[in-house]
């Protein structure tokens, strides 16, 4: 039986694409709700996903993806393919963006590290 | 080599999502924005209704506006023509949309990104190369760019600002034999 991870070595990976321009922007905002939420010291690593094949192993629907204990913190539609892609998030006033509504992003955030 | 501001372009004409083809004449309008997009980039989506709102504006100054997807839909389903075809019978686009299905022209003029704009003038030059604006998260920017350049180009002057970074996601390429935009 695995133990599970102590909520202190947690981390959040950021899986990210090089053909999509987001990644910069997604790792500023990562850092700044971790650190809104009083989570600044938990790691954050990135993990670049760079071929169709590594998209399909990796169950990538995007760039950025964050993930917690290999689990998506923003889950995709059930329909989202896996892909070298620029994920689509949409904000909470509607809006299409490259990356997760703040809020989004802190809720599920406190979720998976509590 | 791909088409860079003060170039002249060569014509083209690409089938309609709806039905028919789109061609440029360039010599036939004031001025023409030939802009690829595409259904699923967040960029393009961002950006998206600023961009129509440019076309409804300037819809009675002779401007021609033709919006071309190029991506490879078998990667990417939902830029598929089927795709492009219900995003205009649903309203969405304010000028044609077109399909590039071999990608040869998306690669002969260097489309890089989705969105990537150009002006032409009369004279079929490229008269700006860019962005929509500085910011695809701020709608105040209001396609600035563009905007910019069609008004120069319609008052026959210079453009101000001719060339501008491209920001959006990469054309999907079916054989990836170009550059990657960002690296």
């Amino acid at each position: 039986m695995t133990s599970p991870i102590p909520t202190s070595d947690r981390g959040v990976e950021i899986l990210s694409w090089s053909g999509c321009p987001s990644h910069d922007d997604a790792l500023a905002q990562l850092e700044r709700v971790l650190a809104s939420i009083g989570r600044a010291e938990v790691p954050v690593t990135t993990r670049w996903v760079e071929t169709d094949e590594a998209a399909a192993a990796e169950r990538f629907v995007g760039s950025p993806s964050y993930r917690v204990d290999d689990q998506e913190l923003v889950p995709a539609a059930e329909s989202e393919s896996f892909a070298l892609t620029c994920r689509v998030y949409r904000r909470r006033d509607g809006r299409f963006s490259p990356l997760p509504d703040d809020a989004d992003l802190r809720d599920a955030l406190l979720a998976a590290l509590s | 080599m791909p088409y860079t501001v003060g170039d002249v372009v060569e014509s083209f004409a690409l089938p309609r999502a709806g039905g028919g083809e789109h061609r440029i004449d360039p010599g036939a309008h004031a001025a023409t924005i030939v802009l690829w997009t595409c259904n699923h980039c967040p960029y393009a989506l961002a950006w998206h209704e600023r961009l129509q709102s440019v076309i409804r504006d300037y819809a009675d100054r002779d401007v021609d506006v033709v919006q071309i997807n190029a991506n490879d839909a078998e990667k990417h389903p939902d830029d598929s023509f089927g795709a492009m075809v219900a995003r205009v019978e649903a309203g969405d686009f304010a000028s044609d949309y077109v399909r590039d299905e071999d990608q040869q022209l998306s690669k002969h003029w260097g489309a890089k990104v989705t969105p990537d704009v150009f002006v032409l003038d009369r004279a079929g030059r490229v008269a700006y190369r860019g962005a929509p604006d500085a910011d695809h998260d701020d709608p105040a920017q209001n396609a600035s760019y563009l905007r910019d350049a069609l008004d120069d180009v319609l008052a026959g002057r210079p453009v101000r600002l001719p060339e501008t970074k491209v920001r959006g996601c990469s054309v999907k390429w079916i054989v990836d034999d170009q550059p990657n935009p960002y690296i």
